[in-house]
């Protein structure tokens, strides 16, 4: 008896949205393992995992929070990734984002206006992108693998935002802890209410309204521009690219710079608003997680505006499971790794069907 | 127990090996005597490789038998046919460029080894035969012919009976190729058996002791190649059963709409054909077939024609007069040129995609219903498909299905009905039927035809005699990067073309050079 995967003639459409919903599935169900081999109640675990974040408004507000940067970041490495532009250094490309953005409150604390606000942001893209140009230069020059140099140069950065916030731009009346200054009026993000006192007062930043934008904007170009069709054709086959009048070098320089720049933004939108800060740690690696966003997302922007939601529940469920369970908080990222194992592995169905095979139909089929 | 002995050491009966739709070997018999070298003989697409397969265990037959020194085996494994003491060497070598040579062997060789010991094995082993290598030697340094020599030894160190080799002098200079002979020549004293694969009838003619040529899957002919002459051996090869009238259309000459200028392009990789000033001139209304065996440039030409590699100077190519050697493929396309490239899948289509994002792939610049201002128009694509489609008899599951999931034929169809849709100035085709069923093979040819008439100049690369004799006003050969002159298709026999794919007209050349 043996497994055998037969090909299909075309991706199944039904297994494109059944593909991760199999692999949430399959992570619950070894979640459930892995909590009754800690001698936990399997079930009540993940409730307090899964569950209890979606049950009160406070943790709504939370999920978004946590989703925003997921959902910017997720969407330009959904473009990137259908190009296969691996780009595995958003986490980095976040903190130059944070750190060229908070130039500004650092050292002009007192530039209260909504121009020092847009400044903020558009630096906190830049660094971005400027951090993202680096392996995309690197690529197109020398071929170096994009894989290892993004995720060389997130170490790199976190190095560069350690050393400030302890050194040249530490806050002078802060006690000599590791920060800068803290951020303050049109240097902070405008929060808005999205539901009424009545039900449950629910406020959400403006780093969720761009997330939204980006994604739609995103899906439209995929779907309905050259550009993205460019993309398209050089993710899946680079010969047919150039044979199209594609060039490669110019769909590197597209993906990174775009990636980039998101990640960037959500850098600096999680220190105007979350952190209200620099500190050595701004991120719990958003970077890292969007990866996963990204592939359960099925590399599709407005899928992972919903896969950053799915994400967002294990960070709140972790930060639960600590208290309720008293498990390490890292188990979020286990169940994290274990999703993006089980998505990739169920992909395979998409392009492929499995038969099982009896010892005597094998013969038959060798025959 | 009585040994009983046997003549042959291999013997393959009735071969047959079916992929899908098509036999690509299809009854084939081959007898291996000890001590001889046995050249296998055939176009591309013969089975020759396929055959080759199932002889190193790569392959299983679909039917078929294997006698080894006259006992039946089956040969499940490559693993299994180096126990039995098949040895093979691949045309694409398998080495690794930063380890050394003794590293590289001890790589391949079952077990533990011992470096210094095997080095000196090595050492032995490469004197004795003349192959010299220097065991230390970082593969990387080493010339196509030493990286070969590495693959030989490698074969010898395991004691072969029976070692294949695969189009061994493709990439080797003709001094490379003399001390290749000799060493293949001391094998087969020494009671080996060497299985041949080639194209090069010369050599083979001076090499092997006997030839066994198939075509279309089956067993030509058995012959001494000795008492052959190459152009009897291209004949069985390509098939003299063919026939040579060719379908004459007595165009009146017109203008020149592709013009090629002394093209050279150096080659960019291993494995890859320099093109060495090639000079043509297609006119409005005439085809002009490129026939060769592959693997002598037909791609790079392509490439270079169609703009995927760009070229040293601007007047290397003109298109309609606009010298257009170093612009992109669509730039050229905008001047009126159309391609086909040979492989449909991932390069002529994107697997993926449906036949209407396809239509996308080579017309996003020269059509303007379907970008506008950057923007995609899904009406426009899908009219251009619907019509493409309509017109080619396109067959297919669904309204609009992704380009895999059609048949070769089909998606043949799509992909040169994508082009002809724009009735170009000038079409390049690269193997306008490779691979491709009878009956869509027919609408292909025919509609290459009706476009010269209209006045396209159309170039067409291909393997296949009888299509370019079917669609061909003028005949060229193209063999090692080199383009022989153009001969009227009614002028040229089957023979002539054998000799010039076997490289005639490279050997004037290089009597040319060496009275220059």
């Amino acid at each position: 008896m043996r497994l055998l995967l037969e090909k299909r003639a075309e991706r199944s459409r039904r297994m494109i949205f059944l593909s991760p919903l199999i692999a949430v599935g399959l992570t619950l169900v070894t979640g459930a393992i892995i909590f009754a081999l800690l001698d936990l109640n399997p079930l009540r675990a993940l409730f307090v995992y899964f569950i209890e974040p979606l049950t009160n408004s406070w943790s709504i507000e939370q999920l978004i929070v946590k989703a925003t940067p997921l959902a910017l970041i997720g969407a330009g490495l959904a473009i990137s990734f259908r190009a296969n532009v691996w780009n595995i250094g958003a986490e980095g490309q976040l903190t130059a984002g944070a750190v060229l953005g908070g130039l500004v409150p650092v050292f002009f604390p007192q530039w209260q206006s909504p121009l020092a606000f847009l400044f903020m942001i558009l630096l906190g893209v830049l660094g971005g992108m400027a951090w993202a140009a680096i392996p995309a230069a690197l690529k197109n020059r020398f071929n170096a693998n994009e894989i290892l140099t993004s995720l060389m140069l997130v170490y790199v950065a976190q190095l560069i935002l350690d050393w400030l916030v302890r050194g040249p731009w530490r806050d002078p009346q802060g006690y000599n802890f590791p920060k800068t200054v803290s951020f303050s009026g049109w240097q902070l993000l405008p929060q808005f209410k999205l539901l009424p006192d009545s039900i449950g007062p629910i406020y959400i930043n403006l780093g969720a309204i761009l997330a939204v934008a980006a994604a739609l904007s995103l899906a439209f170009l995929m779907a309905r521009t050259l550009k993205g069709f460019e993309i398209r054709v050089m993710g899946n086959s680079p010969r047919a690219g150039r044979f199209s009048g594609f060039s490669r070098a110019r769909t590197v320089w597209f993906c990174f710079l775009l990636a980039g720049g998101l990640a960037g933004l959500a850098g600096i939108c999680e220190v105007m608003s979350t952190v209200g800060q620099l500190q050595p740690s701004i991120s719990p690696g958003y970077g890292f997680t969007a990866i996963i966003v990204a592939f359960l997302g099925r590399l599709n922007p407005v899928g992972a505006l919903v896969a950053a939601l799915a994400l967002a529940i294990s960070y709140l469920g972790g930060e639960g499971a600590q208290v309720a369970l008293g498990v390490s908080d890292k188990i979020a990222r286990v169940f994290q790794g274990i999703l993006l194992f089980y998505i990739l592995a169920c992909d395979t169905l998409i392009l492929y069907r499995v038969k099982l095979l009896t010892n005597q139909s094998a013969e038959a089929s060798a025959a | 127990m009585v040994k009983v002995k046997r003549n042959y050491l291999l013997e393959a009966l009735h071969m047959v090996k079916v992929f899908g739709e098509l036999h690509a070997n299809d009854g084939i018999t081959l007898r291996i005597k000890p001590g001889e070298i046995h050249a296998l003989l055939g176009e591309n697409g013969a089975g020759k490789s396929t055959l080759v397969k199932m002889i190193y265990g790569a392959l299983q037959p679909t039917s078929g038998e294997f006698l080894w020194q006259g006992a039946p085996i089956s040969i499940a494994s490559p693993a299994f046919a180096r126990k039995l003491g098949i040895a093979m060497v691949f045309q694409h070598f398998s080495l690794f460029e930063t380890l050394t040579v003794a590293e590289n062997i001890a790589l391949a060789l079952p077990g533990r080894f011992n470096l210094a010991k095997l080095s000196e094995k090595i050492a032995l082993v490469s004197k004795e035969y003349g192959l010299p290598l220097v065991p230390k030697a970082v593969v990387a340094d080493l010339s196509v012919g030493e990286r070969q020599r590495i693959e030989i030894v490698r074969c010898l160190l395991q004691e072969p009976r029976l070692l294949i080799m695969d189009e061994p002098t493709a990439v080797l200079t003709p001094q490379e190729a003399d001390q290749l002979f000799a060493v293949l020549t001391r094998l087969a004293k020494e009671g080996r058996a060497v299985l041949y694969i080639s194209h090069r009838l010369e050599e083979v003619k001076r090499l092997c002791h006997t030839a066994t040529i198939l075509r279309h899957g089956k067993v030509v002919a058995n012959v001494d190649p000795a008492k052959e002459t190459a152009a009897s051996l291209a004949k069985l090869m390509v098939g003299g059963d063919i026939h040579v009238v060719g379908t004459q259309r007595k165009q009146r000459a017109g203008t020149a709409r592709l013009q090629l200028r002394n093209l050279n392009l150096p080659a960019d990789g291993p494995f890859v054909v320099e093109l060495k000033n090639i000079s043509l001139d297609v006119k409005a209304g005439e085809v002009v077939a490129i026939a060769g065996v592959a693997g002598n440039g037909q791609s790079e030409m392509f490439d270079a024609i169609s703009g995927e590699r760009s070229l040293a100077h601007n007047d290397m190519i003109c298109i309609d007069g606009e010298p257009c050697g170093r612009s992109s493929v669509n730039e050229r396309r905008n001047l009126g040129a159309a391609f086909v490239p040979e492989e449909r899948l991932g390069h002529g289509a994107v697997p993926a995609f449906k036949l209407s994002e396809n239509i996308v792939l080579t017309r996003h610049s020269s059509d303007p219903s379907l970008v506008r201002s950057g923007l995609l128009q899904k009406n426009g694509a899908s009219g251009v498909s619907d019509r493409v489609i309509k017109a080619f008899d396109v067959r297919k599951g669904k309204p609009d299905p992704e380009a895999r999931a059609l048949s070769g034929g089909n998606l043949q169809k799509f992909v040169v009905g994508r082009e002809l849709d724009r009735i170009p100035g000038v079409l390049v085709i690269n193997q306008p039927t490779w691979g491709v069923d009878a009956g869509a093979a027919a609408t292909i040819r025919q509609a290459i035809i009706d476009l010269a008439r209209q006045g396209t100049a159309v170039l067409a690369i291909s393997q296949d005699l009888d299509e370019i004799f079917e669609i061909a006003s003028r005949i060229a050969v193209l063999s090692r990067g080199q383009l022989s002159e153009t001969y009227a298709a009614g002028e040229i026999s089957l023979e002539q073309i054998g000799l010039l794919m076997a490289g005639a007209h490279e050997v004037e050349e290089v009597r040319h050079a060496a009275s220059a």
